[in-house]
């Protein structure tokens, strides 16, 4: 096996323009799983955790290889509560959220969050500079993602408007140490207008417009209107049976969920 | 391919053949076998080391990527003449049942201590939530640290 270990964003760009087949490395808690279980057998390794561009936290921009250890520091509320919640002090002290958006599992924790921040994600090549992506045309399936082979993520960008009103919870089939099951993202802006994503509940993190739709023309909802919002947020996600869950419990959980979030932004 | 880095302040060459974790060189070519293989997923803790100054699974380290690392792993905590505070009170308060999961512990926890050394209740149990006895020994674990956050506050 070969690995290139750049210490610069343009090094990286160009190992990965000399060998698009290269496996990208970041905190490891996804590609050495694979590779423990005999799943991956990688033959060239670009190694990511040494370039300084990437581990930025700057104003509206946070660096591809920023780790959630850090991330449980962050000022928006809810993208801290996620972090608190991935894995263990150990992975979170190595996995970074430029991973969990590589990976692109239905399941990653930061991904409703993004969805919910209108996030773009910043993607680099050597041949083509930078382009940003926006989350919903990044995430294209169940882990797969629209980065092109000779592309490195480099930052998720986060728009200025995002509400500070903003809260996150998963569910898992126990409360530390689990891959959640359903997982979602409610922010509330000044006007009352919701937004409203989830995980684990479709094969990319999704929005549910329909029950954000609801809320826009009801503010102040109602028992009866928080009802339905839950219902319309049930219908809207698309999950599926697996070992971890079923459809129907994944379903009622969505809504569940995405209403005490409600709950909890409309009480701030 | 060989990779250069510092484990326990001593510097240290290995010889790594593919993408094979920093346990498993740990193990089976610097013969340092107290950080222990059990999970392979990073979900026990109990290979858990200090990479960098961060608390880490060295199972999901891969070893190619520790050039010019430091790394300190549990032969690196205390010695045999003079036990670190962390490894003093879980033998003080008889915290060890099979002991597997032990090594890791120990880095934790010292790893915590490190930092703060007197943490609440609340903070050892966090910092020591990525780390199973599968011997369900948490009582006497969590005892003996809180013991030793409480002496000198």
């Amino acid at each position: 096996m070969e690995i290139t270990r750049p210490t610069n964003l343009a090094a990286a760009l160009e190992a990965r323009a000399d060998d698009p087949g290269a496996d990208l490395l970041a905190g490891g808690t996804d590609l050495m799983v694979e590779v423990n279980f005999g799943y991956a057998r990688p033959e060239h390794v670009i190694a990511l955790r040494r370039i300084e561009e990437i581990n930025r936290i700057e104003n509206g921009r946070i660096g591809a290889g920023v780790t959630w250890a850090r991330l449980e520091e962050s000022p928006h509320r809810a993208l801290a509560q996620l972090s608190r919640t991935v894995g263990s002090p150990q992975i979170r002290a190595a996995g970074t959220i430029g991973g969990n958006i590589g990976t692109a599992s239905p399941a990653g924790d930061g991904l409703p969050w993004l969805a919910a921040a209108n996030a773009e994600i910043e993607v680099a090549s050597q041949a083509r500079g930078t382009r940003r992506v926006p989350w919903s045309d990044f995430f294209t399936g169940v882990k797969r993602t629209s980065l092109e082979p000779d592309e490195v993520i480099v930052a998720a960008v986060v728009p200025d408007d995002v509400p500070e009103n903003q809260e996150f919870a998963k569910i898992g089939q126990r409360s530390a140490m689990v891959i959640s099951t359903v997982a979602a993202c409610v922010m509330r802006d000044g006007n009352g207008s919701v937004r409203v994503a989830l995980g684990s509940v479709a094969p990319t993190p999704v929005r549910a417009h329909q029950a954000e739709q609801l809320i826009a023309e009801n503010p102040e909802p109602s028992e009866a209107v928080l009802e339905e919002f839950a219902r319309t947020v049930a219908e809207e996600v698309s999950p599926i049976t697996d070992h971890r869950s079923t459809e129907a419990y994944r379903r009622h959980a969505a809504g569940v969920l995405a209403r005490r979030l409600l709950e909890r932004c409309l009480a701030q | 391919m060989i990779v250069s880095f510092k484990v326990n302040g001593e510097d240290r060459v290995a010889n790594v053949a593919g993408a094979e974790s920093l346990l498993t060189v740990l193990r089976e070519e610097l013969e340092l076998p107290g950080s222990k293989n059990a999970c392979e997923q990073g979900e026990c803790g109990s290979c858990s080391v200090i990479l960098d100054g961060a608390l880490v699974t060295s199972c999901l380290v891969m070893a190619a990527d520790c050039e010019g690392s430091e790394v300190t792993t549990v032969e690196g905590i205390g010695s045999e003449r003079e036990l670190h505070a962390v490894q003093q009170v879980l033998l003080d308060h008889g915290a060890v049942q099979c002991g597997f999961c032990t090594p890791g512990f120990v880095v934790a926890a010292a790893h915590l201590f490190e930092q703060d050394p007197h943490p609440s209740n609340d903070e050892i149990k966090e910092a020591l939530s990525g780390n199973i006895c599968r011997c369900t020994g948490y009582g006497a674990i969590l005892r003996g640290l809180e013991a030793l956050a409480g002496e000198g506050s």
